[in-house]
């Protein structure tokens, strides 16, 4: 049932990849989000009815929760016409990360798990829910670059391929942020805790992980502006990528 | 009923034959009644006369009687789908000058509520108002700004996002530059200060906008204060150089130099969150908007070209309309002569009971060929339909 769930699901975000491209086909782009991750939370809830134990606990397994989580944000924040170009950069990426999930084995059900329901709930799923929000706020940071060039460089189009203003683009990407520390703040703990609780040592993923929330925490306090705002909230997505090739190689090793 | 249209408009009649025909709100609903069931559309790019019924002499007298000369070589006239169409394209500014232009909805709307008209203008027009507003939601075509005034304060927008509470300093007090404003105005910006050679002249345009007036001079000293700048005037020198513009703290100062020669130095565009279009930027963004809206004008076709099939849909199932209320007639008459017979041999709760039960029986009877004949009635043989019900129920004394 779950691996038949994957087709619609992937069709759905492989379709919006494509029709986002198009300002004409972008309605049905908008459908093809939304149909492919009401096909992926069905996924996930076959996965968890099935699965003893928490069923994203693998590095594929939380690929597919991460993809699902990053999807979320994007229907929340920005499945709206304007925001057509985040649909163009963020649906691809989704629907990509959603394969190689499955080529990892994590869209399916059935295997057990030696992890604590509890525990990975709150470490994984917060944590992953985090990186969503700091992809998302990547993008958005991504489309205020290209956004202030275009407008910076007088360039004739910037009317007729219309965008989000600056200053919205700017203040999503911070909400999206100001939200996700907060996650990330209690993934790091409840991980901390378990990590006191077996008498582990502290590896560097995880030190790697805390200076990412060192980063963005310190984001939130300082708060810049502009094209430093955009910068920061790329250079602490490049650290979310790191941890998240990183989590493969070592973390559930 | 039979729609029809006659009337001038841009594409077939000069301004000086236009402007003898325009009339205004009130004349114009005066002369559609008049002329009994009519609605008059009257713009200054074009006057109309809706009316129900194949006629139109009337309508053609009365315009020839505005225009004081023959209007017989540039009127046009339509009938039913073909007026239906022309009237779901006017609404939707596809037969505008500016392809997409907003205002010719509102006069749609004005002319239309003017006035108190039969089912098949009432119909048509309300149609005609959905089918400007679709085209309006699911297209393009009125988003992007067709002069360089407009242009500026979009772009202006697409900095700030909603401009309520942005200061302007508008520098000079050329008439380009009152229209920038009016429409960063109309977007909720707060004219703050007029700067103007003249300070007289300064003061006259700020008090319209409730600014403060200023020498030209002093124009630099409150940089800081305000988020746009649009520069109009005619001085050879530059009035503000990138040294003029103070710190702003990483706030962006969006400025607009409509002038020739061009009054902001050209430096100040590279300066961090400072944003400079001369007039050749805001033409060549007006230039490719405009361009956006012919692309955006063909989606604009299609959608009209469908809404008018489904008029013509409904026109269509008007023609069966008269069969079915008399087949349905014919199936009550039945149904109460025979519930009529049971009078004194049922209780009442067992006539109320066969009453809804005859009732539905005859709905769900009749419901099928409801909807086949509204179906049929837009194919050619639509009128067969109907007249094979009236022949087989024996309806053809009640057409």
């Amino acid at each position: 049932m779950a691996e038949l769930l994957f087709w619609p699901a992937v069709l759905g975000y492989g379709e919006a990849a494509f029709a986002y491209a198009n300002a004409r086909t972008s309605p049905a782009a908008t459908w093809g989000v939304r149909v492919g991750w009401l096909a992926q939370t069905a996924l996930l809830g076959v996965q968890a009815a099935h699965t003893d134990g928490f069923p994203w606990s693998s590095w594929a397994g939380s690929l597919n929760l991460f993809v699902w989580l990053v999807v979320s944000a994007y229907l929340i924040w920005g499945c709206r016409p304007r925001y057509r170009l985040l649909g163009l950069t963020v649906m691809p990426l989704a629907a990509a990360l959603f394969v190689v999930a499955r080529i990892g084995g994590g869209t399916r059900a059935g295997h057990s798990s030696g992890y604590g329901n509890l525990f990975l709930v709150l470490h994984v799923g917060f944590v992953l829910a985090a990186f969503a929000g700091f992809t998302l706020a990547a993008g958005l940071s991504a489309l205020y670059l290209w956004e202030e060039r275009r407008l910076k460089r007088r360039a004739s189009d910037v009317l007729r391929l219309r965008m989000p203003p600056l200053a919205s683009l700017e203040r999503l990407s911070r909400r999206t942020i100001a939200v996700a520390v907060p996650l990330l703040t209690l993934g790091l703990v409840a991980g901390f805790v378990r990590l006191l609780a077996d008498g582990d040592s502290i590896d560097a993923l995880e030190v790697m992980a805390v200076l990412t929330w060192f980063g963005y925490g310190t984001f939130l306090v300082v708060r810049p502006t502009g094209r430093n705002a955009a910068y920061v909230a790329l250079g602490g997505f490049a650290l979310v990528i790191v941890l998240r090739l990183a989590l493969s190689g070592s973390h559930f090793a | 009923m039979t729609l029809s249209v006659v009337g001038l408009s841009h594409r077939v009649a000069p301004v000086e034959l236009r402007e003898r025909v325009t009339l205004d709100g009130d004349a114009a609903a005066e002369l559609a009644r008049s002329l009994g069931d009519a609605v008059c559309l009257s713009t200054c790019n074009r006057t109309e006369i809706y009316l129900d019924g194949p006629s139109d002499e009337q309508a053609v007298a009365a315009l020839d009687e505005l225009a004081g000369e023959s209007l017989e070589g540039v009127l046009y006239r339509l009938s039913d789908d073909a007026a239906a169409l022309h009237l779901f394209r006017v609404a939707a500014g596809l037969d505008s000058l500016v392809p997409g232009e907003g205002e010719i909805l509102g006069q749609v709307r004005s002319a239309f509520e003017r006035v108190s008209c039969g089912p098949l203008l009432d119909r048509v027009f309300s149609h005609a108002l959905s089918v400007g507003k679709r085209v309006r939601t699911e297209t393009a075509i009125g988003e992007s700004p067709a002069s360089v005034s407009s242009a500026a304060a979009a772009l202006a927008a697409q900095v700030f996002g909603d401009l309520t509470g942005r200061r302007v300093l508008l520098i000079g007090a050329g008439r380009i530059g009152e229209l920038a404003a009016l429409n960063l105005a109309s977007r909720g910006a707060e004219i703050a200060y007029v700067a103007n050679r003249t300070v007289e002249t300064a003061r006259e345009l700020a008090s319209r906008f409730g600014g403060q007036p200023l020498a030209l001079d002093r124009a630099a000293s409150c940089l800081g204060e305000v988020d746009v700048v649009v520069s109009s005037t005619s001085s050879t020198e530059p009035v503000l150089s990138a040294a003029d513009v103070p710190d702003r703290r990483r706030r962006p100062l969006f400025l607009i130099d409509i002038a020739v020669p061009r009054d902001l130095d050209a430096a100040i565009a590279r300066l961090d969150g400072c944003f400079l279009y001369d007039i050749d930027d805001l033409e060549a963004v007006v230039s490719e908007t405009l361009a956006g809206r012919r692309a955006e004008a063909e989606r604009a076709e299609e959608l009209v070209a469908e809404e008018a099939v489904r008029f013509r849909s409904w026109r269509a199932s008007l023609e069966v309309v008269p069969a079915i209320a008399s087949l349905r007639a014919r199936a009550e008459e039945i149904r109460s002569a025979e519930l009529a017979k049971l009078n004194g041999r049922v209780t009442d709760a067992e006539r109320r009971t066969l009453e809804s039960v005859t009732t539905q029986i005859l709905n769900k009877l009749l419901h099928l060929p409801t909807v086949r004949m509204k179906e049929a009635a837009i194919s050619p043989d639509g009128a067969a339909y109907a007249d094979a019900v009236r022949h087989l129920f024996g309806l053809e004394d009640e057409r």
